[in-house]
């Protein structure tokens, strides 16, 4: 039986009935902007003159993607449950994140505690300065104009944008990383979580609590 | 140039130089209190230049009142504003 041509776009196997194929797909409409055709031409002659391969692009990308919030979760969660590691990790992140085989590179990190009296959020007013060496990419809108103009000067009503209410009572403290500082929240341990192990509370810890602008899963 | 220890009351140089400048507008000409420093690093402003970022300078954390940066700040009064400051743009108050 010859199956009517159709528009719908659900996933279906291809295999040998046939009809006639679908239309070739659409050309690419993105259009790169200056800075990403920079990016790209400098690329190409870092090649084209043999400084760099694309191989090491590649495995550099690659690198980049294994880091994600996940990796950020596993510390926290440590932290969360061992008292000495907790210690090691404030006096001296970019020290205490060898342990999880990650290093910060030229920058350093510096974890800001959340407590019943304190709440921190992270900003980089400047450009886009994120722990990604911890967290992975930043998301979209921690390097939006918009975030960063307005969580240093109305946070809290940016917090409630996130589902964030705090008490007035709470400082809440903005840290701008302007310089070598990357910064990574230790939100507090949620309360009925006592007899969670590592592994389980890792699943509550979220990007954006480790960015200060959530609290964590409590379940 | 003398190290400023934490509790230190510090005013940010209001000064508007040409170039690669980490010290946020928003913040120059504002009064905070150092809480600690993060050690010397070399100055990101020769740095972005090609030049050797030399002398290093001390890096500092200050901490801002949030009602002090904004005269329309609606939140709590004990909320602050920390920054990582580099120390030729901080003046001892």
């Amino acid at each position: 039986m010859q199956e009517p041509a159709h528009t719908h776009d659900h996933e279906h196997d291809h295999g040998d009935h046939g009809h006639t194929p679908h239309a070739p797909p659409q050309p690419d409409e993105k259009i790169h902007s200056y800075y990403q055709v920079l990016g790209l031409a400098l690329k190409e002659l870092l090649i084209d003159k043999g400084i760099i391969t694309a191989d090491e692009v590649r495995k550099t990308i690659e690198f980049r993607d294994s880091i994600t919030p996940a990796t950020g979760a596993k510390i926290v969660a440590r932290a969360w449950t061992d008292p000495v590691y907790k210690a090691r990790l404030l006096a001296d992140g970019s020290e205490a994140i060898h342990d999880f085989g990650l290093d910060m590179g030229g920058t350093h990190l510096v974890v800001v505690e959340n407590t019943p009296a304190v709440h921190n959020v992270i900003v980089c007013t400047l450009c886009s300065c994120y722990p990604r060496n911890v967290l992975g990419l930043p998301p979209s809108w921690y390097k939006q104009r918009e975030y960063r103009a307005r969580v240093v000067r109305e946070p809290r009503a940016v917090l409630a944008e996130f589902g964030t209410q705090l008490p007035a009572n709470v400082e809440v403290r903005v840290h701008d990383s302007t310089a070598d500082m990357r910064y990574l929240v230790l939100p507090m341990r949620p309360k009925g979580t006592e007899k969670m192990s590592a592994e389980q509370l890792e699943a509550l810890i979220t990007r954006d609590s480790m960015i200060g602008v959530s609290l964590p899963r409590d379940r | 140039m003398p190290e400023f220890t934490p509790g230190t009351r510090v005013r940010v140089r209001e000064d508007f130089p040409v170039g690669h400048i980490r010290t946020p507008v928003y913040i120059r000409g504002r009064e905070g209190v150092v809480t600690r420093k993060f050690g010397t690093f070399p100055n990101p402003e020769t740095l972005a230049i090609g030049r050797d970022g030399l002398p290093a300078k001390a890096l500092y954390e200050v901490r801002f009142r949030q009602a002090d940066l904004w005269s329309d700040y609606k939140g709590g009064a004990e909320d602050t504003l920390d920054m990582d400051i580099y120390e030729h743009w901080l003046i001892k108050v």
